[in-house]
């Protein structure tokens, strides 16, 4: 067959060569062209960071203090509180987006005996929908409605579970608990689809050979299903904390923005997108410096987790 | 009762394990098969042929219950299976799936080791000896063993075709089922990997009743003791499939007493 090949070097197959070429060429330019736009884009972080490098260093990471006059008027500087804040409230985010995502999907993907095809239908489409509403609505949507909704239950976990470090000071309105709970349903969308995409993914062959074993519906998804979209579902989560982590505006609505670590999550907190979100608009001089100091920090925290998922998913 | 007496070269008589009285199955509307009366013979390999679409896969598929999960799926009639009805209410459709193993067409290993993919069914079935053995016993029973013994911790998918093939016939071993259904095993394999395929047939025939779906009519005539032959014929506007002809294969091969079934075997259609 390859002497066929040769022989046949028509102008077709020359005009194909050439555009296969002409293709890899293309891409090839434009996959530099994305790479070396990240590299832009951490270069002016590093660049305008720089004075803050200098003046705080490591330290910048170790302290929690947020003063423009401090330090003889120069300005004290610190993100430890909002590093806290920023992963905790994402964590807090995928600890509810997670079940509830995964569960949907499962809902979704799977066929049930007594539930129509059109509530599954319905279900994913009110999924998606949330992906589509503005993240200041959430934020307004968390102020008005969910901060008050809370109260109670706030009231009841700190009362009866003050002996719990997370549940152990008085709960204020706006809170590290709220913020948690508006990531999660912003996440749930992301979660949810890229989760169901991962599952519907699975070829149907391989449920069939469980179920031929003796397999039930529910060990087949356990031990065949879940395991074989592995990567897929460790994507998912990756993706919802990535977009928790970097959440700007409906945190920055409903945290507090308090600038102490609270091991109470009843309690206020900030995170790195909300100081950024509260503090450029004022921000001049070294204040700026340490805001893009803080901003680098934020990509190295998501650059770990991402290399972190890697590991997880086992391609190193 | 046997309504055949089985070939002498077989050792006389055998018992009956399952038994069809299928009066219609139905794909929603569409009625796929109708009247199929046969029983297959313990410790014998049956072979299903006839022309595509005639409710080969779809019988095969009764046996083990796998229609349930085909929406709109029905069937009116009974299947016994050591004389117990297998749409009983009391049969649980999972338990009968342990006792009738199936072999797709595809072959389909999961996601999972080589040695994994053995244990898992018998792990999810309360198997409560050694592991080791029982995935030992299986592969070499597959007649995969000598090739894969160095690597039972590697993928089940990096193993070729006619491989991962012997591996789906281990792991549907493993659970020691009593009847295993193979549904047009070799149809995606090479001609030495279908040999080898058919020659294990052979070799599990003493432990295991074995019904096969093949396109493939020398092989039918190769492996089996019995042949059914079923032919589509136009019924109330749909195309039914129906079970023309029942024997021992030398009987269907040499001697067919219908003529679609001398004309199928004699290669004039199909
Ligand atoms: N899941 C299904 N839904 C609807 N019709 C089906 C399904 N599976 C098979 N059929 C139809 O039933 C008939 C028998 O199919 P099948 O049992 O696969 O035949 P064979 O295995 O002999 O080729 C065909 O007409 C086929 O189109
Ligand atoms: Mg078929």
């Amino acid at each position: 067959m390859p002497e066929e090949k040769t022989n046949t070097f028509s102008a077709l197959t020359l005009w194909v060569r050439w555009v296969n070429i002409g293709f890899i060429y293309l891409t090839c330019t434009v996959s530099v062209a994305v790479a070396l736009w990240v590299l832009a884009i951490i270069s002016v972080l590093i660049h305008d960071a720089q004075a803050a490098f200098h003046h705080f260093g490591m330290a910048f990471l170790m302290s929690s203090s947020w003063n423009p006059l401090g330090n003889n008027g120069q300005g004290q500087y610190g993100i430890l509180p909002q590093i806290y804040g920023t992963l905790v409230s994402s964590w807090l985010a995928l600890l509810i987006a997670v079940p509830l995502g995964f569960g949907v999907a499962i809902f979704l993907t799977e066929r049930w005996p007594l539930v129509p095809p059109g509530l599954q239908t319905l279900l994913a489409f009110l999924v998606e929908l949330l992906a589509a509403i503005p993240s200041v609505v959430y934020g307004i949507w968390g102020i008005y409605v969910l901060i008050p909704a809370l109260v109670p239950l706030t009231m009841w976990l700190h009362v009866h579970f003050s002996g719990i470090g997370i549940f152990s000071q008085p709960p204020t309105r706006p809170s590290m608990l709220v913020a948690g709970l508006v990531l999660a349903i912003m996440i749930l969308p992301t979660v949810t689809s890229l989760a169901r995409e991962a599952l519907a993914a699975v070829p149907p062959d391989l449920r069939q050979g469980s179920m031929a074993l003796g397999a039930t519906r529910w060990e087949t998804l356990i031990h065949i299903i879940l395991p074989t979209a592995r990567s897929g579902l460790v994507g998912s989560i990756m993706l919802g904390l990535a977009r928790a982590m970097g959440e700007t505006m409906a945190v920055a609505m409903v945290i507090g923005n308090s600038n102490r670590i609270n091991i109470s999550i009843l309690q206020p907190a900030s995170t790195i997108p909300s100081l950024l979100a509260n503090q450029f608009a004022e921000a001049s001089g070294l204040q700026v410096s340490a805001l893009m100091y803080a901003a680098f920090i934020l990509l190295i925290i998501t650059l770990l987790t991402n290399i972190f998922a890697e590991v997880l998913i086992g391609r190193h | 009762m046997t309504a055949y007496s089985m070939d002498n070269s077989l050792g006389g008589e055998a018992d009956v394990i399952l038994t069809s009285h299928v009066k219609g199955f139905y794909y929603g509307p569409f009625l796929a098969l109708r009247n199929i009366e046969m029983k297959i013979f313990k410790n014998r390999i049956t072979a299903f042929i006839g022309p595509s679409g005639c409710g080969k896969s779809t019988l095969l598929r009764c046996f083990n219950r796998m229609n349930d999960f085909v929406k709109g799926a029905r069937l009116e009639g009974q299947i016994l299976f050591n004389g117990r009805n297998i749409f009983d209410a009391s049969v649980d459709a999972v338990t009968l799936r342990r006792q009738i193993g199936m072999v797709f067409q595809k072959p389909n290993p999961f996601a999972k080791t080589i040695y994994e993919n053995i244990a898992y069914g018998p792990r999810i079935n309360g198997y409560k000896g050694d592991m080791d053995e029982l995935v030992e016993q299986s592969l070499r029973r597959a007649a995969l063993w000598d090739e894969v013994k160095d690597k039972l911790k590697k993928p089940g998918t990096s193993l070729s075709g006619g491989q991962q093939q012997r591996l789906c016939i281990a792991r549907a071993i493993a659970v020691q089922p009593e009847v295993v259904l193979m549904d047009e095993p070799c149809s995606a394999l090479d001609p030495i990997s279908t040999r080898r395929i058919e020659d294990l047939m052979q070799e599990l025939r003493d432990l295991y009743t074995i019904v096969i779906v093949t396109h493939n009519m020398q092989q039918a005539s190769r492996v089996s003791d019995m042949t059914a032959f079923f032919n589509v014929e136009m019924r109330e506007g749909s195309r039914t499939g129906e079970l023309v002809e029942y024997a021992p294969t030398t009987t269907i091969f040499q001697s067919p007493q219908k003529e679609a079934t001398q004309a199928y075997v004699g290669g004039r259609f199909g």
